[in-house]
């Protein structure tokens, strides 16, 4: 006999199909890049279209390489230097302010924290225009300085070490350190840091992610001849888009990497949203 | 801090005492400066730098929409005129219902179909939990310049597997950018495909708050699954419904990239700008074409105000609705 909870919280093959058809269309984007990025230029002009990959990779992507126009080691190499530091500074930058919003004592934390919150909710999009006027005036028009900068720092980033850091960082443990004569800094350092690990982890898989994947802000402040990735296969698409298997190959190599860290960190990466998602 | 140390006040409950060695005094001076004021330190990056690159952009726009503002030569103040201009701009009306219409196609199907995933996950006897929950939030790994370019692919109209797929059904290859409805029913798709994963794992997140013991209980009063999920889930997922709402419509209204590249990177949005967005007009006017930027400011603000509008608007809807 089932229980009334059993009976309740059961699973019926039609649940299955359902998921399995929104894992296949999850998927399938993913599975056609593949596919058209290793075929050769003609079979992509084939009807019906092809499904199957070929064998034509490394030829599609020596001619992305050789594309001097496409400037795509370029990007690529920008993507990484600008995604790094972005990424090793909002940690960083999150970290120190979320410890002392969490368990440090000083005038005016509470208002500071709620506009912290507040301007989670401004579109920053908002502000693009003058902002790329300043970046003419600073004259960090076309500079990795331009894509960099403004986003050292996230909203996001310190209210989530904040939680964080009120849940997983006793009072004593820091009390205790501050007996032994530490320094807040060295607290932060030495006690803090560590025991923010897990949630510094994810928060920096999602900064990764979301500077290596951002568009618009690179687009309007950077050049074709010095762009970071996205830039470079938007370019790539609007000058190439009758060379499909060149630029899905390129598109391809551009999001692998992602795909890679998130099968590896996926389980944190859903633990964190969802988790970020209960307590907002 | 060697001055600083001769000047402050000796703390009352540490006085400094004459037998104490001067490294001490010294370590503990530093130490009450260390507990007050170091905390300012640690929170100051993020005030700076969203200050100067953030904040301070945001006001400047307000600023740059009350002039004649060319970004290489004058600015002559002009009071609101941009503002009361937006009213007849017939580009700036289009751009409106464009992302209206874009909005409307990708908000409603994904939230609709978020709200049934994440029902189908919330299971507890379900199988492969992990692995269902990683596929579905995988489109949102990708860039949004790649989801454009691979479904600007799949709609291409001569060899696109979309027509592909319709010509089985006996449908003429449709010319998905050339039209509006079926322009924006592009635009959506990419838009849907990318959220809707998210969405289902936020609105998972927020149904697995909910006290087991509220269905074990209807359960057992006879109340179907069906029923329960009207008169238990829905009401109690109200607040995280609200955010998601929220959250989309920030997003829509600033829709951008893929319009962008599924014209190829015309910023007019089509021939006929039949789906340029709003965000797309902000860019043209703001930075395409540098003499008016003080217009775009305009157009930037205009959607701030529409935001906030459409957000509150579709607060109260759903705040009512669910009750």
């Amino acid at each position: 006999m089932i229980s009334a909870s059993q009976r309740l919280w059961r699973t019926s093959p039609l649940t299955y199909v359902a998921l399995v058809l929104a894992a296949l269309l999850s998927i399938y984007p993913f599975y056609y890049m593949i596919v058209i990025g290793t075929r050769s230029l003609d079979s992509i002009n084939d009807v019906p279209p092809p499904l199957t990959p070929g064998g034509a990779f490394g030829d599609n992507f020596g001619r992305v390489l050789d594309n001097d126009a496409a400037n795509f080691l370029t990007g690529m190499m920008n993507s990484i230097i600008v995604s790094s530091v972005v990424t090793l500074s909002v940690v960083l930058t999150g970290s120190l302010a979320g410890f002392a919003f969490a368990k440090l004592r000083f005038k005016g934390s509470n208002v500071l924290l709620l506009a912290i919150i507040v301007t989670m909710m401004i579109p920053t999009q908002m502000g693009l225009i003058s902002l790329w006027g300043m970046m003419q005036d600073l004259g960090w028009y076309d500079t990795l300085y331009a894509v960099t900068v403004p986003f050292l720092v996230t909203a996001f980033g310190v209210f989530m070490m904040r939680q964080y850091a009120s849940q997983a960082i006793s009072d004593e443990l820091i009390e205790a350190g501050r007996v032994d004569g530490a320094s807040t800094f060295r607290i932060y350092w030495s006690i803090v840091l560590p025991a923010l690990r897990p949630a510094a982890g994810v928060l920096g898989l999602l900064t990764f992610m979301e500077t290596w994947n951002s568009f618009i802000w690179p687009y309007a402040i950077l050049t074709p001849e010095n762009p970071t990735l996205q830039v470079s296969l938007s370019f790539l698409s609007y000058a190439y888009y009758t060379d499909y298997s060149q630029v899905f190959a390129a598109t391809a190599i551009g999001t692998i990497p992602l795909v890679l860290v998130f099968l590896v960190f996926g389980r944190q990466i859903i633990g964190g949203i969802m988790e970020g998602a209960v307590k907002s | 801090m060697s001055l600083s140390a001769t000047t402050a006040p000796p703390s009352p409950a540490a006085p400094p005492s004459p037998d104490l060695p001067p490294r001490q005094r010294r370590g503990r001076l530093f130490n009450r400066l260390d507990v007050k004021y170091s905390p300012y330190l640690y929170i100051a990056p993020f005030f700076l730098i969203f200050g100067v690159f953030g904040l301070y952009p945001m006001v400047r726009t307000a600023w740059m929409s009350l002039h004649d503002w060319d970004m290489i030569g004058d600015h002559s103040f002009i009071g609101f005129d941009n503002y009361t201009r937006l009213f007849s701009d017939e580009y700036f009306w289009n751009a409106l219902v464009n992302t209206f219409g874009i909005f409307a196609l990708s908000t409603i199907p994904q939230l609709l179909l978020a709200l049934f995933l994440a029902n189908l996950l919330n299971r507890t006897f379900l199988r492969a939990k992990t692995f269902f929950r990683m596929v579905i939030f995988m489109p949102n790994v990708v860039s949004v310049a790649a989801v454009a370019i691979v479904f600007g692919m799949l709609f291409q109209r001569e060899f696109g597997l979309f027509n592909w797929l319709l010509s089985f059904v006996g449908v003429d290859p449709v010319d998905w950018d050339g039209q509006r409805w079926s322009s924006w029913f592009a635009i959506s798709t990419m838009v849907n495909w990318r959220w809707t994963g998210y969405n289902t794992l936020i609105l998972l997140a927020g149904m697995q708050a909910i006290p087991k013991d509220l269905y074990e209980a209807a359960a057992i009063d006879g109340a179907s699954q069906w029923r329960q999920f009207w008169q238990i889930t829905l009401p109690m997922l109200k607040p995280t419904f609200i955010f998601v709402v929220i959250l989309s419509t920030i997003g829509g209204m600033q829709l951008f990239t893929e319009p962008l590249l599924f014209a190829n990177g015309n910023i007019l949005g089509g021939n006929q700008r039949q789906f340029q967005t709003l965000a797309m007009y902000m860019y043209e006017m703001g930075i395409q074409n540098l003499n008016t930027a003080g217009y775009g400011a305009a157009v930037a603000w205009a959607i701030f105000m529409i935001i906030v509008v459409v957000s509150l608007f579709n607060f109260l809807l759903v705040r009512r609705s669910a009750k």
